[in-house]
């Protein structure tokens, strides 16, 4: 079934577990299409916890055989914050080959695509696409949602770090003065140049408030970032 | 040509590493008289160094550095949010946005080196879908951003004269490109050149083949 996306991000906010997250990664691989979707949470002390579409035979399996020392998406993503396709990753040992045929003969594609996310306190997660397709339709693909996964990889780990014991949610997603100006403004249906005017502000630097007002507000674009900060009282119009 | 390394990737190439850290020395503690620590090796290293930031250096042909800056995503630490929240009025933290620090040109560093430093960082933002850098800068700096075409916007300062510090945000317009094509004297296709041979292009076999 092909749902929209804004209502698959809408609960992306709303989830209050991991079961949540579980769900969402299903219904997220379904209108994506493609074969998985997978989160990867990885702390500093080493512990590890996964979502996602992976058949439990193959996490069973890597996790029996500690293939965290082997993969080389996490020894390719560990310390990294850019995007990376798998084919750019090293596959050239035998470990790493004979990990990747195992992988498919358990139900992954033939095509990888990892987005690595950094949190506080040297927080990692790996938000990880998996599909059967040529290179390209992958290419094509990642290119053509990459913006909208970045920022979906990013909203996945907000939750896993609210999840955490001792998190403060609240702190990281109060919007700061000047970013309640122009979310007010932008919800009274100003233009940007009219806001950006309004606030003395060229457009450019507007538009990074709006950015980091939106993640805060785990929004895919600026018409939903308005609505949310509206309807939690963060803005009054 | 622009290297894009890694921290870790550093030690590959450590002529290029060490002279890296000699010339942020020699251009934030000598030059400028920034309050940065030096180490017994000469080195201007400090905490971000250890968070494996990024870094796009600029290689001289005779393989020693002509200038470098360093990248660090905002929805990590930063050292804009850890020290310079209150210029910024916020804290600064998206995906879309990266730090950009240290900025640094080597005292005998050609005046492209500059604008290929930049150039070379508008290519992280087209392939990474990252839409501002943020950073912190200091007058004399605005003077060399000026002079490229690349001028920050300022979010918020602190000083007077040469010693203000800001923080401020860049985002590149096609004209603001082409600009700094012109003054880097390389194409574009000749950044996205150097940004393929660091992060790939699409024509590889596949990771299962």
């Amino acid at each position: 079934m092909v749902r929209n996306l804004e209502s698959l991000i809408d609960r992306l906010w709303r989830a209050q577990s991991r079961d949540d997250l579980q769900t969402l990664s299903v219904e997220l691989r379904d209108y994506y299409e493609i074969a998985h979707i997978v989160y990867h949470w990885v702390n500093s002390d080493g512990e590890q916890y996964g979502v996602g579409t992976y058949p439990m035979t193959w996490v069973e399996h890597y996790l029996e055989n500690d293939y965290l020392r082997i993969d080389p998406v996490i020894q390719g993503c560990y310390q990294r914050f850019h995007p990376v396709d798998w084919k750019r990753l090293d596959w050239s040992s035998k470990a790493a080959r004979s990990f990747m045929k195992e992988a498919i003969n358990f139900g992954l594609g033939n095509q990888g695509f990892s987005i690595p996310i950094r949190g506080p306190q040297g927080q990692f997660a790996l938000f990880t696409l998996n599909d059967t397709a040529t290179d390209m339709e992958w290419v094509s693909f990642t290119e053509r949602n990459l913006r909208d996964l970045i920022l979906i990889a990013h909203f996945f780990n907000q939750k896993a770090l609210e999840f955490e014991p001792n998190a403060q949610p609240d702190a990281a997603r109060a919007l700061s003065p000047r970013e309640v100006d122009a979310m007010t403004y932008l919800a009274l249906g100003y233009s940007r140049a009219q806001v950006a005017d309004t606030l003395d502000i060229s457009e450019h630097t507007l538009r990074a408030y709006i950015e980091s007002a939106r993640f805060k507000l785990g929004a895919m674009n600026t018409t939903h970032a308005v609505a949310r900060a509206t309807s939690l009282g963060l803005i009054v119009v | 040509m622009i290297r894009f390394l890694y921290a870790d990737q550093l030690d590959a190439f450590p002529t290029l590493r060490d002279a890296m850290f000699r010339d942020r020395a020699d251009q934030f503690k000598r030059r400028l008289g920034w309050d940065v620590s030096v180490d017994t090796d000469g080195f201007e290293r400090d905490d971000y160094d250890d968070l494996n930031p990024l870094y796009v250096i600029w290689e001289t042909p005779d393989g020693g550095h002509g200038g470098s800056m360093r990248f660090l995503p905002s929805t990590g630490r930063t050292m804009v949010n850890d020290h310079f929240a209150h210029l910024a009025d916020t804290q600064i933290s998206s995906p879309a946005i990266w730090e950009c620090t240290r900025f640094c040109l080597a005292a005998d560093a050609p005046p492209n080196v500059s604008a290929l430093l930049m150039l070379a960082g508008s290519e992280l933002m087209t392939r990474f879908r990252v839409t501002h850098f943020v950073g912190v800068f200091d007058a004399r700096m605005v003077r060399i951003y000026q002079r490229i075409g690349a001028s920050p916007e300022v979010l918020g300062s602190v000083g007077d004269g040469r010693d203000q510090i800001s923080v401020g945000l860049w985002s590149f317009t096609e004209p603001a490109l082409l600009r700094l094509q012109k003054r880097a004297g390389v194409s574009l296709e000749m950044s996205r050149y150097w940004a393929m041979r660091a992060f790939g292009d699409s024509d590889k076999t596949e990771w299962a083949a």
